[in-house]
């Protein structure tokens, strides 16, 4: 089943048909082997999966069994019968997961079908298409369309969806590894399984990246039976061609100890960027990317063409910017994961990895961006920001060279995702639940689904899901005398094709340039940056200045739906706190760092300023031994401290800082706060916690015992404002309720009924609403990250180390300068509710 | 602490801390519920309840859950029992829509009769009720005047010749924010003159007393914020308020 890069053109595949051999040879080239082995696949009615790096090949690969076939169909036509006469449907579906990319596709396949002069015709279908060309398609389908996973609902939804894919022969996604770990891939699978209802004799052929799980997303491509064991498609795989070169910055600066910047490094970054061709830059978030961007400007001596890139700008400068890339014109681009994926960007002979990668499979990816020939090294260069951070790249380092993969899980299909998925379908045809129920549960996600479940998401779909039927009157699907669920109004229908999809963007405003006027926002024009999320901006007053699109801005304030800005100067701006874009710490890298930490030996690879600082924090406390939870206890200023350790990711230690504050708060240790990083976590409070747990008033093993995980994150989740904007997810995804589109906001933000309001309404009268168990099964999942908690506290039992210390540790440095950055919730709003109105009464007392 | 919370969680009558106020000349408490109290005529005055807003959208195909009317009551009820009033003034928009009384499920049109069995009930005509609430007793009108005081639901554009205006309509909220940390809620806004009323309904949102809505209202330089908070009301003058 699985093949290496060693399979020779000869060993079995089929040889190619005119006009292709002859185009190849004509090229001086030789069909690849994998090539040949999926069209050997495809003919013999096998679906497969293509593991390849970049630069492989992986896209033609993925296409000459379709253009083989159409061609050889065409060949066998009467010569000179009319090709519309006999009406056909799609052949061959490409889905992307960027709508980028099945542009970019449409350019390169057109070449070849041109000089072949193949009889096939190509087309894109995605969100920016004409309605005019939208209709067209379908009446007159292309032979393959290349569409994104949100158009293929919206067309099974539509009731051409027989006549569109009824001769359906081949569905190729590509970029497979990322469309499937996310909601949108749940849909996706749910679409696939429709297709296969209109065309069962379809074959998939799945584009991937290397993966950490590969069976996942054999499993996906195939029709699953509901046996124990999952149905798999082929499996080829391709091994890396030559090795990237990748080293870590070494600087003579100061690595600062905490913080995500990296502004030590940028003249090093600099001469980097001078010295090749054509440098990509990534970092990890907008705000780094904004600020990295600034600072190389500001050193910019040589006035070097560097651009910036990330999904906050207007589309339009995104757009130059990629054309520019394309045609060589720029020596460099600052991104964030907006330019992971495939795209092809010209020279680019340097990737610069600006902060820690948290991820083994993401760094190999986007170092897979630089020399897009499989042969040639691709070279990169890793900046830590901080102390931790090179320890992170280091481990990062050695497992691309261990060729090392930490991909997230492909996930059980979600209820959100499945109750859109219902809608759709009752908006296509009338259904029969059965039958549904059947089809469903043959997409890989969903393949465990039970029918209880099945039957409880049909009910929301239908009146919403509550024990009190309030609402069978205004039912949106209704059960009818022949045994189908109906639309129950042509409205229905309507509000679901402009509900489609599953990318929720946190609301955002449009930031619109103008003059400062000093009179507020009464100004008019002015040209449109792009977008920023409304919760930053709340958190903004007018006068303060912020870093967007590579320039310091003022703000002045909101209007309407958009947050008006003027210059702001040169002064040192507040830099945007986005939420999106923070990704934690891998499980595998985590487990790198600790093991890292605990072999003195391995130091030789880090720079002397941070072994120095490991041998420091050995002589003045302890480093844990693998596998060891270290927790340090000491004073500082009138508080105490108790720091762990335990490398689990951001989000997992914030959950833990949350649960653990409760278990002290109880234990009488009255704490106060708590900060989490990727790396350490720690607690504050008012009672020296060594102390207690010297004395025995407080038990470490009863501090971290599973059982945390039970009442205790049953009642933080209550009110976690994580769950809200989980739950406002899945809300909208299901059609609970409409997204917010531009321009829908002038009927007034007053009016608009908040998902945070439904969610309060729902938990105290329903908490067991379907909705609400999606959510919480999602936040556990994600913003919790829930396993990998359970995981550390099961692995930690009995390994916990104490030590108590007079000062703070060398290791705990770097969480303590996180402290005071972290925002408020819950109770102690009303404390900030009493301070403002207090303020103003002791200026007046004095 | 939002609406539904505060129904979840309702606070003893005595932990409660009101903010006294003067609106043209009439003493009044605002409390943290968020319904106005007025002492000389035993009014109690709330604003914007948008009863049936679950139902309103299922109408038109968002499911929300139907649970709304039944807290906003709640909460309603225990105003009542607070300060046992002898007037009651909802003050516009009681309904989310033309249809929500008329379609009031029983049990709910029962509870509303019983707290208005005893008391004189003004209905004040809203944008989304212009009408008198289908089923329900009461009066229903545009407008009402009395104490030296008017309650309608839109506020008068401009401040000249509305003092003593009391409206709703806005659903003011305000924001405070200290060490970099900000707190959003409804509040009442007045200037002393005029007085527009927090939102009373659990699933309705607020407008930031800085929106370009609420211009020209107010003396500005006289204008407080009375923010809702758990057990008491939290009074920020405009200037401290965070757009």
């Amino acid at each position: 089943m699985e093949s290496d890069s060693d399979i020779k053109p000869d060993n079995g595949g089929p040889p190619l048909p005119e006009p292709f051999s002859d185009w190849f040879s004509a090229r001086g080239w030789q069909p690849r082997a994998h090539q040949l082995l999926l069209l050997k696949n495809a003919q013999a009615e096998r679906s497969s999966l293509l593991i390849a790096p970049t630069g492989a090949g992986k896209t033609l690969a993925g296409f000459l069994p379709s253009l083989i076939d159409i061609t050889l169909k065409e060949k066998k036509r009467r010569p000179g019968a009319a090709r519309a006469s006999a009406r056909r449907g799609i052949h061959t579906l490409y889905v992307s997961p960027l709508k980028a990319l099945a542009i970019d596709i449409e350019r390169n396949l057109a070449n070849p079908v041109a000089e072949m002069a193949l009889p096939v015709r190509i087309e894109t279908r995605t969100g920016d298409t004409p309605p005019s060309k939208r209709q067209r398609q379908k009446r007159d389908p292309p032979d393959i369309l290349l569409t994104t996973p949100e158009q293929i609902a919206l067309l099974i939804a539509s009731r051409e969806a027989e006549l569109l894919f009824g001769d359906l022969k081949y569905v190729v996604f590509d970029e497979l590894h990322s469309l499937v770990t996310s909601k949108r891939g749940h849909l996706l699978s749910l679409g696939l399984a429709r297709l296969r209802r209109h065309r069962p004799e379809l074959r998939t052929i799945g584009l991937s990246a290397t993966v950490a799980e590969p069976e996942a997303l054999q499993a996906w491509l195939m029709p699953q039976t509901g046996a124990d064991a999952p149905v798999l498609a082929e499996r080829i795989v391709i091994a890396g061609g030559a090795k990237p070169e990748i080293t870590i910055l070494r600087t003579e600066e100061r690595v600062p100890w905490s913080g995500h910047s990296a502004r030590y490094a940028m003249a090093d970054v600099y001469q980097a960027i001078r010295e090749h061709k054509t440098s990509l830059l990534f970092v990890n978030t907008r705000s780094q990317a904004e600020l990295l961007f600034r600072e190389l400007w500001r050193i910019n001596e040589d006035d070097l063409p560097i651009a910036l890139h990330h999904g906050s700008l207007d589309a339009s400068q995104r757009r130059r910017v990629e054309a520019a890339m394309a045609g060589n014109k720029l020596r460099a681009v600052v991104a964030t994961s907006t330019l992971d994926l495939g795209i092809d960007w010209g020279d680019v002979d340097l990737v610069v990895h600006v902060g820690a990668p948290k991820g083994a499979s993401r760094l190999a990816q986007r170092i897979g961006r630089s020399n897009h020939r499989m042969d040639e090294p691709s070279r990169a260069i890793l900046v830590p920001a901080n102390r931790f951070e090179v320890m992170e790249c280091q481990a990062a380092l050695d497992a691309n060279y261990l060729g090392a993969q930490d991909t997230p899980p492909v996930g059980d299909g979600t209820y959100d995702v499945l109750a859109q998925h219902v809608l759709g379908m009752a908006c296509a045809e009338p259904f029969d639940a059965d039958t549904l129920y059947a089809e469903v549960t043959t997409a890989a996600p969903y393949r465990s689904l039970e029918r209880a479940q099945f039957d409880r998401v049909l009910d929301f779909v239908a009146t919403g899901g509550y024990a009190l039927k309030t609402y069978d009157r205004y039912a949106r699907i209704r059960l009818t005398k022949d045994g189908t669920w109906r639309v129950s109004h042509p409205r229905v229908a309507q509000q679901y094709r402009l509900n489609i999809g599953t990318i929720i963007e946190a609301p955002e405003l449009r930031i619109r340039l103008t003059r400062h006027s000093g009179r507020g926002v009464n100004v008019r024009g002015g040209p449109v940056l792009g977008k920023i999320e409304e919760s930053f901006v709340e958190m903004l007053s007018p006068g303060d200045t912020f870093l967007f699109a590579g320039k310091v801005l003022r703000f002045e304030g909101i209007k309407e739906n958009e947050c008006i800005v003027s210059k702001g100067g040169t002064g040192s701006p507040k830099i945007p706190a986005y939420a999106g874009g923070k990704f934690p710490l891998s499980t595998y890298l985590a487990d790198q760092v600790r093991s890292m930490l605990a072999d003195p030996v391995s130091w030789s690879t880090l720079p002397d300023q941070v072994r120095e600082w490991l041998e420091i924090q050995q002589r003045k406390s302890l480093l844990p031994k693998h596998g060891e939870l270290l927790i340090e206890t000491f004073p500082n200023a009138d508080r105490f401290y108790m720091m762990m350790y335990p490398f689990e990711g951001r989000l997992a230690h914030q959950t833990l800082g949350m649960l653990l504050t409760r278990r002290l708060e109880r234990a009488r240790a009255r704490p106060l706060g708590f900060v989490a990083t990727d790396y350490a976590m720690s607690v504050w409070g008012l009672r020296d916690m060594g102390l207690m747990i010297e004395r025995g008033e407080l038990s470490l093993a009863g501090l971290f015992d599973e059982d945390m995980l039970g009442d205790d994150l049953e009642a933080w989740l209550a009110e976690s404002w994580m769950l809200k904007r989980t739950f406002r997810n899945c809300a909208m995804i299901s059609g609970l309720i409409e997204r917010r589109f531009p321009g829908q906001e002038k009927t007034g933000r007053q009016i608009t009924v908040s998902a945070d309001l439904i969610y309060d309404v729902l938990r105290s009268h329903e908490p067991d609403h379907i909705l609400l168990q999606a959510t919480r099964t999602d936040a556990a999942a994600g913003l919790l990250d829930i396993r990998r908690l359970a995981d550390m506290l099961s692995r930690i039992k009995g390994r916990i180390i104490l030590n108590r210390l007079d000062q703070i540790s060398p290791l705990a440095v770097p969480v303590m300068l996180e402290i005071g950055k972290e925002p408020v919730s819950g109770e102690a709003q009303d404390d900030i509710l009493a301070e403002a109105a207090d303020e103003i009464i002791a200026e007046a007392m004095s | 602490m939002n609406r539904a919370n505060a129904a979840q969680a309702l606070v003893a009558d005595d932990m409660i801390r009101t903010a006294d106020i003067d609106i043209n000349g009439t003493a009044a408490i605002c409390d943290p519920i968020g319904a106005l109290y007025l002492p000389g005529s035993r009014t109690l005055v709330v604003s914007d309840l948008h009863l049936e807003t679950g139902a309103a959208h299922a109408r038109r195909g968002m499911l929300l859950p139907p649970y709304d009317t039944g807290l906003t009551l709640k909460l309603l009820q225990a105003a009542l029992d607070r300060y046992g009033p002898s007037r009651v003034i909802s003050l516009g928009d009681s309904f989310h829509d033309r249809h929500g009384a008329g379609a009031l499920p029983e049990a709910s049109q029962a509870q509303i009769m019983a707290m208005m069995r005893g008391r004189d009930w003004f209905w004040i005509a809203g944008n989304h009720d212009p009408d008198h609430p289908a089923g329900l007793p009461g009066d229903c009108v545009g407008a009402l005047q009395f104490d030296g005081l008017c309650f309608r639901h839109e506020p008068l554009g401009g401040t000249a010749d509305t003092a003593g205006e009391v409206a709703g309509h806005l659903h003011p909220a305000a924001r405070v924010v200290r060490r970099g940390r900000g707190v959003r809620r409804p509040c009442f806004a007045t200037d002393g003159l005029r007085l527009i009323m927090p939102s009373f309904g659990v699933t309705t949102g607020g407008l930031n007393l800085r929106n370009a809505a609420f211009q020209g209202l107010f003396h500005q330089s006289l204008l407080t914020a009375h923010l809702l908070g758990r057990e008491r009301i939290y009074s920020v003058p405009f200037d401290r308020l965070i757009g």
